[in-house]
């Protein structure tokens, strides 16, 4: 990936549970660059179990991790 | 303190950071070009210094005492707000406003970790450990041991959700209602409602 990609890197190649879907928004790796950021880009409020994004988490198996991110920057799992 | 000349730039004065000598840099710079005027930016550092947490507070109390004001706040935060006429307009209202309610099942806390976004229409502006590196690089990887140091020692059996604002959603945390408040009017329970409960790394002050 490149450019402002607003996706945090402890979550990239991990797997999420969609749980919301936040609506359409500017895509930041338009914006992010001066641009006007269309089309715009469906934003999903995906979550994630702490103990699958870190190895050696150590909180409680329920904890989650939650992060927005956009369409173009998720893949089905 | 020493004396400042009023003639030495901003961005020449070798007190200040390499970043806030840059930022100053770039506002003469932006200011001289005719992009914006100083004006503009006095009147925008007003508007951000106008916001304060006792907004959030506001809306906070009438969630714990308005069922249904609570439950519009949960499905449409920026709609049920307005509709109360608490002014939380923004020059930027750009992104979506989420309210997060925290329960004995529940515990949600907030974080940007790629920089340091903020529902400043309702909190007004971060405190500096919102935006530390130290804060959001460690409360993803371990948020029970910040909460902590926080003082909020969170159950085993909670659910410790905790959401990295990393797009176009600034979050509102609903901190659970103390106990022994029942016949508090919402005025009073505002007062109880810490900046540091809506962001979720406390709970709301108990009543004296």
């Amino acid at each position: 990936m490149s450019g402002h990609i607003r996706t945090p890197g402890y979550i990239q190649g991990k797997s999420g549970t969609i749980e919301a879907v936040r609506g359409e928004f500017g895509n930041p790796e338009s914006r992010g660059h001066g641009g006007d950021g269309l089309p715009r880009v469906a934003l999903y409020l995906v979550s994630f179990d702490q103990t699958h994004v870190w190895v050696d988490y150590k909180g409680q198996p329920q904890d989650k991790l939650l992060v927005e991110v956009f369409e173009h920057w998720l893949e089905p799992a | 303190m020493h004396d400042h000349s009023e003639l030495t730039p901003l961005a020449e004065d070798p007190e200040l950071s390499y970043y806030a000598r840059r930022t100053n840099a770039i506002e003469a710079l932006l200011i001289e070009k005719g992009v914006l005027t100083a004006e503009e930016v006095r009147r925008s550092i007003d508007d951000m210094d106008s916001k304060s947490p006792a907004v959030g507070a506001r809306v906070v109390a009438k969630a714990w005492v308005d069922r249904d004001f609570k439950t519009r706040l949960l499905t449409d935060a920026r709609t049920a707000i307005a509709g109360v006429g608490l002014n939380v307009s923004s020059r930027s209202p750009s992104y979506e406003l989420v309210a997060l309610e925290n329960t004995d099942t529940v515990h949600h806390a907030i974080v940007c970790t790629l920089c340091s976004c903020y529902p400043f229409t309702l909190l007004g502006r971060p405190p500096a450990w919102y935006k530390s590196v130290n804060y959001r690089a460690r409360v993803v990887i371990d948020p029970r041991d910040v909460l902590r140091e926080f003082g909020l020692v969170l159950a085993p059996e909670v659910e410790v959700r905790v959401h990295d604002s990393t797009a176009d959603v600034r979050y509102l945390v609903i901190p659970k209602r103390p106990s022994g408040t029942e016949s508090m009017s919402e005025e009073e329970l505002a007062a109880l409602v810490t900046r540091d409960s809506m962001i979720g790394v406390a709970e709301a002050r108990t009543p004296d």
